[in-house]
């Protein structure tokens, strides 16, 4: 990535989140993986003025208490955390999912590929595209 | 075979706009290309419902007319067009405009390299990352190749 703040992950499957971290560390992202299970733990995350705000969010979509369209329609309201990227990272395929997320104006939609070699190069590029694009270094 | 969608390259530079679009030729990028030179034709073009609605937008910043910024703010309103992503593509490093850009939710901010082999190269890097989000496809799968 771009600079070292944390990447927020919001994913409720732990093996899931344990694979991006993994994918992660094979490829040398050296940016911390904050994870939590759910939208209502993102919330909290973000909220909280000691946490350092991440240079990008990467939520699945289906998670239990808030998912990932409710999350993503609270954040992008909020003038403090819309102009975070968020990337999902789902395995729904549901063109109304997709549609809906880009209408949120999410940066990016990835359909989590099962094989790990692809899950590799999925995040791969994920970073080369991150770390190319710039960010708002001032945000705070 | 379905048709592919668009590439909207709004630009207001002639030899920028070549440039795009040879390294997108070069990268066997099959979306065919739309280019505008200003932010009012590509508007006209988006609110014409007989042109296809593009895949993605590659937009420039520094524009006659409708500045890309101001494009951007017309297009977040829009029901029919706000699901478009528009990746910025400027030589404007102002730290205002990435922080306007990012606001109005684009998906990614790109400074233009000057020299070709370096610009093909960040051209690439965009490519995969919108063919790994299914809206891009080039003429041969090469995403997995090292470049």
């Amino acid at each position: 990535m771009r600079n070292s703040r944390p990447i927020l992950l919001l994913e409720d499957d732990n093996v899931d989140a344990m694979t991006i971290q993994r994918a992660m560390n094979e490829i040398k992202v050296s940016n911390p993986l904050v994870h939590v299970a759910n939208g209502e733990d993102g919330l909290i995350y973000l909220h909280k003025s000691d946490n350092e705000k991440p240079c990008l969010i990467m939520l699945d979509l289906n998670m239990p208490k808030m998912n990932g369209l409710e999350f993503l329609k609270i954040i992008k309201s909020n003038a403090e955390f819309r102009q975070i990227p968020v990337i999902v990272l789902t395995t729904s395929q549901q063109e109304q999912d997709k549609l809906e997320s880009f209408k949120l104006s999410v940066a990016g939609y990835i359909v989590k590929p099962t094989d790990y070699k692809k899950f590799v190069e999925a995040v791969k590029t994920l970073d080369l595209y991150w770390t190319l694009s710039e960010s708002p270094v001032n945000m705070n | 075979m379905a048709l592919l969608k668009p590439i909207l390259l709004v630009e207001d530079d002639l030899v920028d706009a070549s440039t795009a679009q040879q390294a997108l030729e070069d990268l066997r990028v099959r979306n065919p290309v739309i280019h505008k030179t200003d932010g009012e034709d590509a508007l006209e073009y988006l609110q014409n419902p007989d042109n296809p609605i593009p895949a993605i937008i590659l937009l420039d910043l520094n524009m006659p007319k409708i500045s890309g910024i101001d494009l951007l703010e017309v297009l977040k309103k829009d029901p029919q067009l706000q699901h478009i992503p528009i990746v910025v593509l400027t030589v404007s490093k102002y730290e205002q405009d990435k922080l306007d850009t990012f606001d109005l939710g684009i998906a990614g901010y790109v400074i233009k390299a000057v020299d070709y082999d370096e610009f093909l190269r960040t051209m690439d890097i965009i490519v995969r990352y919108w063919i790994w989000n299914g809206l891009l496809e080039k003429e041969r799968e090469t995403q997995n190749a090292e470049l």
